[in-house]
């Protein structure tokens, strides 16, 4: 259940937030992995960590790519979601999203069901095949 | 009557001329615009226009759980689960992108800032997206929903248990001498501080007056 606080990860496939901090994603923010992807989904003793955001600086908002250590394998990820609260009239989420994307920004799952912001459609050109694989937008 | 928040200027020393002009463009904006009374714990849809939207427009369905600012920059955050995900989007209620605000429920609850439901289980903050708007029967009173709130297991956002909160719509499942330890936190001189009070009722009749003048032209 994602419910639980504190039981750490043994089957947990998705947790909720352990800590309350209220900030956006940097290096060592553990993440939640949203889409259907096998290397996502799958359990693991450890969640998915960040190890790297490609920012100047180190703190990663929506949109931005990041490197994720999953399952002892490091991957490339894309946000789309975090606890910290944005520019007025965009969504704040109850969890730090993430999709996993290949290095040339092909998405790895194929399907997205947790709400996307729609800022993302600003950026049609890279992120196109990310948006096409999403449901619902926020 | 309903006057609302954001009309009441904040306690302070700046020149009154300010507020006078902020309240004049918040009329013009309300002479164009409906904006509908509400209330903390009112259930809202709201559209949006957004250029990177299809149909140029969205719609959020979602609780209010506060009301904050004053002025122009007044904000309403309205929260929803969509998907097992929560959501929560600060709206500021003069912005020219609001296409419109419909109340779908009408309810109070028993505080003024239901943050708590962050850390409630997500069943109280899930609202259906094509909820009808529920038909509003007497038009005078706006019935208090004294739902008793039942929360995730600790640690909390906030310990919404401490006297500082003031929260009336949990439902404590801690035990005994987890709530006494957290009255050693309560300040019960607060209320009667004389430096902090803030008697509103004067200025409230004039804002009144004016809006009911500026309103009738």
């Amino acid at each position: 259940q994602g419910l639980l606080r504190r039981s750490v990860s043994h089957s947990l496939l998705s947790f909720g937030s352990i800590t309350g901090a209220c900030r956006a994603i940097q290096k060592l923010t553990r993440v939640r992995v949203v889409d259907n992807s096998t290397l996502g989904n799958t359990p693991y003793h450890r969640p998915p960590k960040c190890i790297h955001v490609y920012n100047k600086t180190g703190v990663g908002k929506v949109g931005d790519k990041i490197l994720l250590a999953i399952k002892g394998e490091k991957k490339k990820a894309l946000i789309v979601g975090h606890k910290m609260p944005g520019p007025t009239m965009t969504p704040r989420f109850d969890s730090n999203n993430v999709v996993l994307i290949e290095d040339n920004g092909n998405p790895i799952g194929t399907r997205i069901k947790t709400p996307i912001p729609y800022t993302l459609r600003r950026r049609e050109g890279e992120f196109s095949k990310v948006l096409a694989i999403a449901r619902n937008f926020v | 009557r309903f006057l609302s928040p954001e009309f009441i200027p904040p306690r302070g020393r700046t020149d009154p001329l300010k507020y006078y002009m902020e309240r004049k463009d918040m009329i013009q904006r309300r002479k164009v615009f409906n904006i509908p009374e509400f209330y903390v714990g009112h259930v809202l849809a709201v559209t949006t226009a957004d250029p990177c939207a299809s149909d140029k427009s969205k719609r959020f369905v979602g609780i209010c759980i506060q009301r904050g600012g004053k002025g122009l920059g007044a904000t309403f955050v309205l929260r929803n689960v969509i998907e097992e995900q929560g959501v929560e989007i600060c709206y500021e209620l003069y912005s020219p992108r609001i296409q419109a605000i419909e109340v779908l429920k009408l309810e109070k609850r028993l505080d003024e800032n239901l943050m708590y439901l962050r850390d409630a289980l997500p069943e109280y903050s899930t609202f259906d997206v094509n909820m009808r708007p529920v038909p509003r029967m007497a038009h005078e009173e706006i019935p208090v929903n004294k739902l008793q709130v039942r929360m995730k297991p600790k640690p909390w956002s906030k310990r919404w248990e401490r006297p500082k909160y003031n929260i009336k719509g949990i439902k404590f499942e801690l035990p005994e001498h987890k709530m006494k330890a957290a009255q050693k936190w309560s300040q019960p001189w607060l209320e009667f501080d004389m430096l902090r009070e803030y008697d509103t009722s004067k200025i409230e009749e004039k804002i009144r007056k004016e809006l009911s003048e500026e309103l009738e032209k």
